[in-house]
């Protein structure tokens, strides 16, 4: 009945206690963004925040969304969205010359 | 969302609300209105689209009259301003975009073997969601002028300062209502073609048309948010004087041309792929030959719709963005046009050394490839850039696109009307009248579009509402609007046609099955359709699988027929199948939209009833099972999973 | 239901996750019209001068950690656990409401200081940004108050998990959207006038 790109969801999911480490995770990353407005980095600055920001984002939709134990499918509509806009909007922006004259 | 919640409470309570009665089937108005049946809401959506078809053609009959002699009088500045904006709204969005949808919605189900889509009630919404956007639209003729700024609506000119009247607020609104159904019916599909295949129908079984859908539906997920947030942005600029497009305060106009373009070229794929799948069943059947290489057809689809999304900016040549951007551009431009050109190289291919039989459907398919491909070829001149500075705002451009999406997409639904007639309706349209609408169209098609070239280079600029005379413009014109009427008159045909057929039919026993020794599942149900689609799900082993229970091989790899299409077709006599029951809510949810609109436009008051209707059918859909345990659909309604669970809650 | 579909996956989660990647456009024209405008803010307070980085800290504190709670919803659920799902659904609905009330005290508090919705291009863009994403989180809260309605009326049981995850899929979307908005619009080094 099933075709190829079946897989069937997992229902093994993290505890209660693997979620609060990881939102405690989350928390302590958090707190080292904020901290970089207090604390000054220089040149490092930017790409250290992007680094966390992506981090944080990876983090929560293979936690909390599931996509880490769930079928690849919604993986693949998620990633395809996530792909389309951030080269889309970049060669948007590039055109703009916003990475020279921001 | 709200089917989630809804399939949850379906097994549980039967009335929740217990304060209105569910709509029955049969086969009255209030059948229509309230059905979820996919087949009605894609004869709805093709009435509809016909409708606006005939509107929007009326429309170019009157820019063409103005334009027929110089410094013609027939509409003014304003008026010709308004028509022309029209003309191109609801040509795309009213009649192109959903007759794409109607087939749609037909044929999905039926080409991978289902009884409906995954979300009828939603499927119903779109349908009326889109159907309340096209008329809020066109309501602005009545209230104080039609959107003025073009289809495309480029700022700062579709801003109040240029635009004073209210016609470019029901432009950003009521495109907004229209994208809502578009995205819809685009989840709702998307979701239809991977879930709901029949056993054995893997991805790569699925028809052509099937395919070029799915991409055209992944398109849509994709590309209406952009326009969407485009809409809102000159809406708020309208309606609360954001500013986004105020070069005053160092705003940049071309943000709208950048959103409205990464919208808009997706737009145009979304537009051209369902034509091509059409073509891409009507040449098999017609030329007795399996479609040449339906790997390449697949994946040249599917690779236009990834590069359409990297050639935006070559509507935008002219418009400064650099030099570096336009070399980009211009490149990734002439590189889409390699997966376009291996699609017409297979049509062609399937056709070659085939034993070819030229009815209706299938001239209108050739119809499509000679005239897609003298768009393709304009195509390519605007691709060059140096080309294409010359040719920006001239009537060439007005040519080139008048031949991809009349000679490519019109043309397209045309043939797909011909031959899908019969499974519809269950009556076949007239062969020799089809045979007339197409020569006659395509006369008048070519003596429309062709002399636009000619013009064009000369200099003629589009848009404009008039031209003096002795710039040569005046025979090439006259020409042009000659050949407007004549394709007005084999619309006239078509429609003549239909009447004339109708009436043949009436107290006729509905053709048989097969009218064309077709291939794929959904000529397998008989003519029309029955309600529940296929009395059984059929098992799938091949591509093309109806075609193959047909016919076989014998020993010398002759082709041999193994059985009648009446022995493989379904007799449609079964009956308790279990269908999802029609709904009110879909339609007042649809209604309280408009209400929003003109709220925002005239008085905040107005947008009160609106929430109160689209909060309300919210509500009460999503308490509403699906399935209505005394619905319309027979005696052994309940299926037996439902039975169990509840035996088992005991 | 689930296993009567072509690829095992129900049409609801599936129709969220395509939703969700279509929503990713939406977001992305948002945040780049938001960029584009960052620097041009006409006569009005410029971003540097007015955002107030510790108190939008805080409130992102807030939203981030209503993910955990919604996540935890969702395991009482599959638990059976009916009364801490109850629990921890309320204490979303009521994060999210703290962001909310947080971001109209923002909102209240930046038109008092001279940034209205059409002092600049960047003051119309970053309204529409943050208020787009605000309308998501109430709708959101909403759908989670609608979630606990239907469970003190007994019809959220150990069967309707799925609701509460798609639903919690949308919500946690709106939070990977915040992660990225406080980062871009807020934490890199703003110009001010």
């Amino acid at each position: 009945m099933s075709t190829s790109e079946t897989t069937t969801e997992d229902h093994e999911h993290p505890s209660d206690q693997k979620y609060m480490q990881i939102a405690l995770l989350l928390a302590v990353i958090t707190a080292a963004e904020v901290a970089t407005y207090f604390v000054h980095i220089g040149a490092a600055l930017i790409p250290t925040l992007m680094v966390m920001m992506v981090v944080k984002f990876f983090i929560v939709a293979a936690w909390f969304m599931h996509l880490r134990f769930d079928s690849k499918m919604f993986t693949r509509f998620f990633v395809t969205g996530i792909v389309l806009a951030v080269s889309v909007y970049f060669i948007f922006l590039t055109i703009f010359e916003f990475w020279t004259k921001g | 969302m709200t089917d989630t919640m809804s399939e949850e409470t379906s097994t549980e309570e039967q009335r929740p609300l217990g304060v209105y009665t569910r709509p029955k089937g049969g086969n009255g108005w209030r059948d229509w209105v309230t059905t979820v049946d996919h087949k009605k809401i894609g004869i709805l959506y093709g009435a509809a689209a016909l409708f606006f078809f005939i509107i929007g053609g009326i429309e170019a009959l009157l820019i063409r009259l103005q334009l027929a002699t110089p410094n013609g009088t027939v509409l003014g500045a304003d008026m010709y301003n308004q028509v022309f904006t029209m003309h191109g709204i609801t040509m795309i969005f009213l009649a192109a975009m959903p007759l794409a949808a109607a087939f749609a919605n037909y044929l999905i189900p039926l080409q991978i073997g289902a009884r409906d889509v995954a979300f009828p009630r939603l499927n119903a919404m779109s349908f009326w969601v889109f159907l309340a956007g096209g008329i809020f639209i066109n309501l602005s003729w009545l209230l104080g002028g039609a959107p003025d700024g073009g289809w495309f609506g480029y700022a700062p000119n579709s801003g109040v300062v240029f635009s004073p009247s209210v016609g470019m607020d029901f432009y950003a609104i009521g495109l907004q209502i229209t994208g809502i159904a578009s995205l819809v019916s685009a989840i709702n599909l998307t979701v239809t073609i991977l879930n709901m295949r029949a056993p054995g129908m893997t991805l790569f079984k699925m028809p052509v048309l099937t395919w070029m859908l799915f991409v055209v539906q992944l398109l849509l997920v994709f590309a209406m948010p952009v326009i969407a947030v485009a809409l809102f942005l000159l809406m708020f600029s309208r309606q609360f004087g954001a500013n986004f497009f105020n070069t005053e305060m160092g705003a940049d106009p071309l943000l709208w041309q950048h959103l409205f373009w990464i919208f808009g070229h997706p737009e145009v794929y979304i537009l051209i792929l369902p034509s091509f799948g059409i073509i891409s069943e009507v040449i098999p059947t017609f030329s007795r030959k399996p479609i040449f290489g339906y790997d390449f057809m697949v994946f040249s689809g599917i690779a236009i719709g990834f590069m359409g999304w990297g050639v935006w900016a070559h509507h935008m040549f002219a418009s400064g963005i650099g030099p570096l951007s336009v070399a980009a551009f211009s490149l990734s431009t002439m590189f889409i046009a390699v997966p376009t050109g291996v699609k017409i190289l297979n049509w062609i291919a399937t056709m070659w050394g085939g034993r070819i039989k030229f009815s209706a459907p299938m001239l209108f398919s050739v119809g499509v490839i000679s005239m897609f491909t003298i768009g393709g070829l304009s195509g390519v001149t605007h691709a060059l850039s140096p080309a294409d500075t010359q040719q920006t705002d001239t009537y060439y451009v007005v040519a080139h696109f008048h031949y991809v999406i009349f000679g490519g997409i019109i043309f397209g639904l045309f043939a797909g009307l011909y031959f899908w007639w019969p499974k519809v309706f269950g009556h076949m349209l007239d062969e020799k009248m089809g045979k007339i609408n197409f020569w006659v169209m395509l006369v008048g098609f070519n003596m429309t579009f062709g002399p636009m070239h000619v013009l064009g280079l000369q200099g003629m600029s589009r848009r404009i509402d008039t031209y003096s005379p002795g710039f040569g413009f005046e025979a090439w014109n006259m020409v042009a609007t000659i050949g407007s009427f004549i394709i007005a008159l084999s619309v006239l045909i078509f429609l003549i046609n239909v009447v004339v057929s109708v009436k043949r039919a009436k107290g006729q026993p509905p053709c048989p099955p097969d009218p064309w020794d077709a291939r794929s599942l959904e000529w397998m149900t008989p003519n029309p359709t029955p309600e529940h689609n296929f009395d059984e799900i059929p098992t799938v082993e091949s591509l093309d699988e109806f075609w193959h229970r047909k016919w076989g091989t014998d020993e010398e790899g002759q082709i041999v027929r193994v059985a009648t299409a009446e022995e493989v077709c379904q007799d449609g006599t079964a009956t308790g199948v279990h269908l999802p029951s029609p709904s009110y809510w879909p339609l007042i949810f649809a209604i309280g939209l408009p209400f929003l609109g003109l709220g925002l436009i005239f008085n905040l008051w107005l947008t009160l009833p609106g929430a109160i209707l689209i909060v309300t059918s919210l509500y009460a859909w999503i308490f509403e099972p699906v399935d209505d345990p005394d619905g319309p659909h027979g005696e052994h309604h309940a299926d037996e999973k439902e039975v169990s669970e509840e035996a088992s809650d005991v | 239901m689930s296993e009567e579909t072509t690829t095992g996956l129900s049409h609801n989660k599936l129709a969220m996750w395509v939703f969700l990647g279509s929503e990713c456009l939406l977001f992305g024209a948002l945040i780049s019209t938001y960029l584009l405008y960052r620097n041009k803010f006409y006569d009005g307070p410029a971003p540097g001068d007015i955002f107030d980085i510790p108190f939008t800290s805080v409130s992102s504190f807030v939203l981030l950690m209503s993910s955990l709670t919604m996540v935890l919803a969702l395991s009482a659920l599959q638990k059976g656990d009916i009364r801490n799902n109850r629990l921890w659904l309320l204490t979303t609905a009521l994060l999210g409401a703290v962001f909310i009330g947080g971001q109209v005290y923002e909102f209240t508090t930046f038109i008092r200081e001279g940034l209205g919705y059409t002092t600049s291009p960047f003051s119309s863009a970053f309204f529409t940004l943050t208020g787009f994403h605000g309308v998501h989180v109430s709708l959101g809260i909403v759908m989670i108050m609608s979630l606990l309605i239907s469970s003190y009326r007994g019809k959220l049981t150990k069967k309707n998990t799925e609701t509460v995850e798609i639903i919690g899929l949308y919500w946690h979307f709106v939070d990977v959207v915040w992660i990225i908005i406080f980062t871009v619009i807020y934490l890199v080094p703003n110009p001010t006038s």
